[in-house]
């Protein structure tokens, strides 16, 4: 069928299966923006581009599927570059269409011209800017291609106005859809090396101290049922990443929970004192690591991920696994049920009692507020938890209290964790879970965000509302940047600069209200539960629940940035104990020396 | 001082699709990686779907292993071959202007002669000479036209072939 390059665009976008396009237009990308009318697929117009781009941020991490994001050249690109890098970060695939000026006008510095490829480079899986009307389905195909295969990630696609100008004879032609792609330096499907999978079961075998490290590479690959699966034959506990939450079940007895910067106690010392190390579609990132010389120091490393530039990165492992994590495993079980399955393991009890006996000890606490405090976000999130169903989608915002849900939320189903793990998006929450609610408008979605990050991107607001996308924001105030403010007062001397914000200004529940939304303020402990549910019984708009939060409290347990894993700070309630359990160790450590 | 022929160097010939902007792709890559070019040259190949790019990078600065790994990152990175320098030869080119007034351009021209260079212009005070050779040669030949005066000095990079008989090795991003 002949037609010009806009309509194609959209063909495209029709033939790839995209649902929803989230988006913003403008001058250079008005071409493609008129046959959106004529077409199937719902587009959602964002109130800020960087919004568009993490609500198909969202979408793509409660699908699978790529998400789809659409604006003009120049502000709008710029606009969308920390969404890009976001989705580069956490490997998350995405399409971004970016508008352009024409042709002739690019390099001579036009109205709204920026060198959309040059500044997305190096955030981008790739990156490709298209010259002729007739070339935009391959550049298409090409696109969902690299963002869905191999590590997945974000593509963008520049489109120079006047290949999509219905008024330009030029950019018409003949459509017809690539099946295939032609990228001879592109191969992201790598056999299963079951020589390297035998070589891992050895170490299996071998090992006393073994920890399943999983990270979000699980998620991507859809391979959270045969992690299960593996874990339970190897009897092998489970730490799950911030990016990995919700790929192994919160509430399986194998589960440690969260290592890293603010992980538990127990998930980050089983790293610490583990004979081996599986890592499966982990990265070795330095939140997760704190002083990589001194991580895991015994451990042996079988590292599994489809990217092999991870391995040997950050550690170099004893058995290296390029692979998609599903189908590595999936290798691995049929490898072990041949040599034996559960059976061929030996005792780890001790292994599993010590960490019980850390669970036991040094389980996630805070101290309860004390009547007229204002509330604490642990004891939130507990509420929120206890009163949401478990298939609720959780997106979370950056800080004090973005972490508060990966630590105090279980999570026992894949893909109802969203949040800005690599890059760390204040703003990321809402635009996130809109595009996740957008996604699965039966599920219940809520954004857990802080008074700042709240600040960055409540106009999308606006756009759930007027989308009838009904999302449910529980807003931390706790009247600063708590985070900073908290490095402020332990690696400051208590000098706090600039990270005051105020409970009062501005006024959330008016402004929660002129943008559409029900809202509902909360000082007191004793109303978090009735309001929690007045929220979850609204579903025809949007509700911003204010929960108004102490300004003093801190996270714990955390690694300093830069410092090892065996130096983590716990709750000061327990630091004595601690304490005491660090000298019992190095002793034990010097009798087995003698 | 080092001079560029000495560096305990890799050489890597890098089979690229030509396309848009794959050399600041891969300029790119290695700026924002932390990872040191010495030279870098561009050349067409006999298809015209592809090009070379002859990558000269100092070891010190860069584990090999990342560098490559992250080279097969790059969509448009088609083949990745290794030339060790003891089973490549090697060749780059130099051009210089160096002074030679009447008094000593004999001397220049008995250089050049030695070396087996060329002489591409003269003035009166001045010679563009030129040379191609192994990177320790050039590096001989510039470190004595030092002596005459440099005006301007161009190297070309090194471009390298594996040596008669000898396969160079096809790297990968697995290791084996
Ligand atoms: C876009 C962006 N700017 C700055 C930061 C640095 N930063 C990390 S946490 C934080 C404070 C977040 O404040 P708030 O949203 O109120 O959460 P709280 O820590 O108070 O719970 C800041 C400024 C960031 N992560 N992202
Ligand atoms: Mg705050």
């Amino acid at each position: 069928m002949r037609m010009n390059g806009g309509q194609a665009l959209i063909k495209s976008l029709e033939l790839e299966g995209t649902e929803i396009i989230f988006g913003y237009p403008g001058g250079a990308i008005l071409p493609v923006y008129d046959p959106i009318i004529d077409s199937g697929i719902r587009h959602i117009l964002a109130r800020h581009e960087q919004g568009a781009g993490h609500m198909a941020e969202g979408y793509a991490h409660a699908t699978g599927r790529p998400g789809v994001f659409m604006v003009t050249s120049g502000p709008a690109a710029t606009n969308a570059v920390t969404p890009l890098a976001d989705a580069y970060l956490d490997s998350v695939p995405m399409v971004c269409i970016t508008g352009q000026v024409g042709l002739a006008a690019i390099g001579t510095d036009a109205f709204q011209e920026v060198d959309t490829t040059g500044i997305t480079r190096s955030i981008t899986k790739h990156n490709i800017l298209v010259t002729r009307a007739e070339d935009i389905p391959r550049a298409l195909k090409e696109a969902f291609y690299i963002a869905t295969t191999g590590r997945p990630g974000p593509v963008l696609v520049d489109i120079p106005k006047n290949i999509v100008d219905a008024t330009n004879p030029d950019a018409y032609f003949e459509f017809e859809y690539p099946d295939s792609v032609d990228l001879p330096g592109y191969k992201p499907d790598v056999p299963v090396d079951e020589a390297a999978v035998a070589a891992a079961i050895t170490l299996m075998l071998a090992a006393e101290r073994p920890v399943l490290y999983v990270g979000g590479g699980v998620l991507k690959s859809r391979g959270a049922d045969i992690l299960r699966t593996l874990a339970e034959i190897v009897q092998m506990p489970v730490v799950t990443t911030l990016m990995a939450r919700g790929a192994f079940p919160d509430s399986h007895e194998l589960n440690l929970g969260m290592p890293g910067m603010h992980g538990n106690y127990t998930a980050i010392s089983a790293l610490q004192k583990a004979d081996l190390l599986v890592a499966m579609g982990s990265r070795f990132d330095d939140r997760v690591t704190g002083k990589v010389g001194a991580f895991a120091p015994d451990a042996k490393i079988i590292h599994v991920d489809i990217d092999p530039a991870e391995h040997g990165k950050v550690r170099r492992p004893d058995v290296p696994i390029v692979g998609d994590c599903r189908v590595v495993m999936e290798n691995m079980v049929i490898q072990l049920n041949a040599v034996g399955g559960a059976d061929a393991f030996g005792d780890r009890s001790a292994w599993r009692q010590q960490l019980s006996g850390w669970q036991e000890k040094f389980p996630l606490t805070y101290e309860p507020s004390a009547p007229g405090e204002l509330l604490k976000p642990q004891f939130v999130m507990e509420k929120l938890r206890d009163g949401c169903p478990s298939d609720t989608i959780v997106a979370s915002g950056v800080g004090r209290e973005g972490e508060s849900p990966s630590q105090y939320w279980k999570f026992d189903h894949p893909y109802t964790w969203i949040n800005s793990g690599g890059l760390g998006t204040m703003g990321f929450s809402i635009p996130a879970a809109i595009g996740a609610k957008a996604a699965f408008p039966d599920r219940m979605v809520w954004a857990v965000d802080g008074d700042g990050c709240f600040q960055m991107t409540a106009q999308e607001l606006v756009t759930a509302s007027v989308n009838k996308i009904p999302v449910k924001i529980a807003l931390l105030n706790n009247a600063y940047l708590g985070m900073v403010r908290q490095w402020q007062e332990m690696f400051y001397e208590n000098r706090y600069s600039e990270v005051y914000l105020s409970h009062d200004m501005p006024d959330y529940v008016k402004w929660a209200e002129s943008m559409g939304c029900a809202a509902f303020r909360v000082e007191d402990s004793d109303e978090v539960e009735a309001v929690i549910a007045k929220a979850n019984a609204i579903n025809d708009r949007p509700v911003v629940v204010e929960f108004r939060c102490h300004s003093e409290e801190k996270v714990f347990p955390m690694v300093a940035a830069g410092a090892s894993n065996d130096d983590v700070i716990v709750d000061p309630s327990q630091a004595a104990l601690l304490q005491s359990e660090r000298l019992h160790q190095a002793g034990s450590q010097k009798e087995t020396l003698r | 001082m080092t001079r560029p022929g000495d560096l305990a160097h890799h050489t890597l010939a890098v089979l690229v699709e030509n396309r848009a902007g794959v050399l600041a792709r891969v300029a790119d890559l290695f700026a924002r990686r932390g990872y040191n070019i010495v030279s870098l040259a561009v050349a067409p190949t006999s298809d015209e779907r592809f090009s070379r790019i002859t990558i000269v990078v100092d070891v010190e600065s860069s584990p090999l292993e990342q560098i490559v790994k992250q080279l097969f990152k790059l969509i448009n990175v088609v083949e990745i071959v290794e030339l060790a320098p003891s089973e490549s030869v090697e060749r780059e080119l130099i051009i210089a202007t160096v002074s030679a007034p009447k008094s000593i351009r004999s001397q220049v021209v008995e250089l050049v002669n030695i070396f087996e260079g060329k002489i591409l212009a003269v003035s009166s005070e001045q010679m563009t000479v030129s040379l191609d050779g192994s990177p320790r040669k050039i590096d001989d030949f510039e470190a004595l036209m030092v002596d005459y005066g440099i005006v301007e000095v161009q190297r070309s990079g090194r471009i390298a072939l594996p040596k008669i008989g000898q396969i160079a090795p096809r790297l990968s991003a697995v290791e084996a």
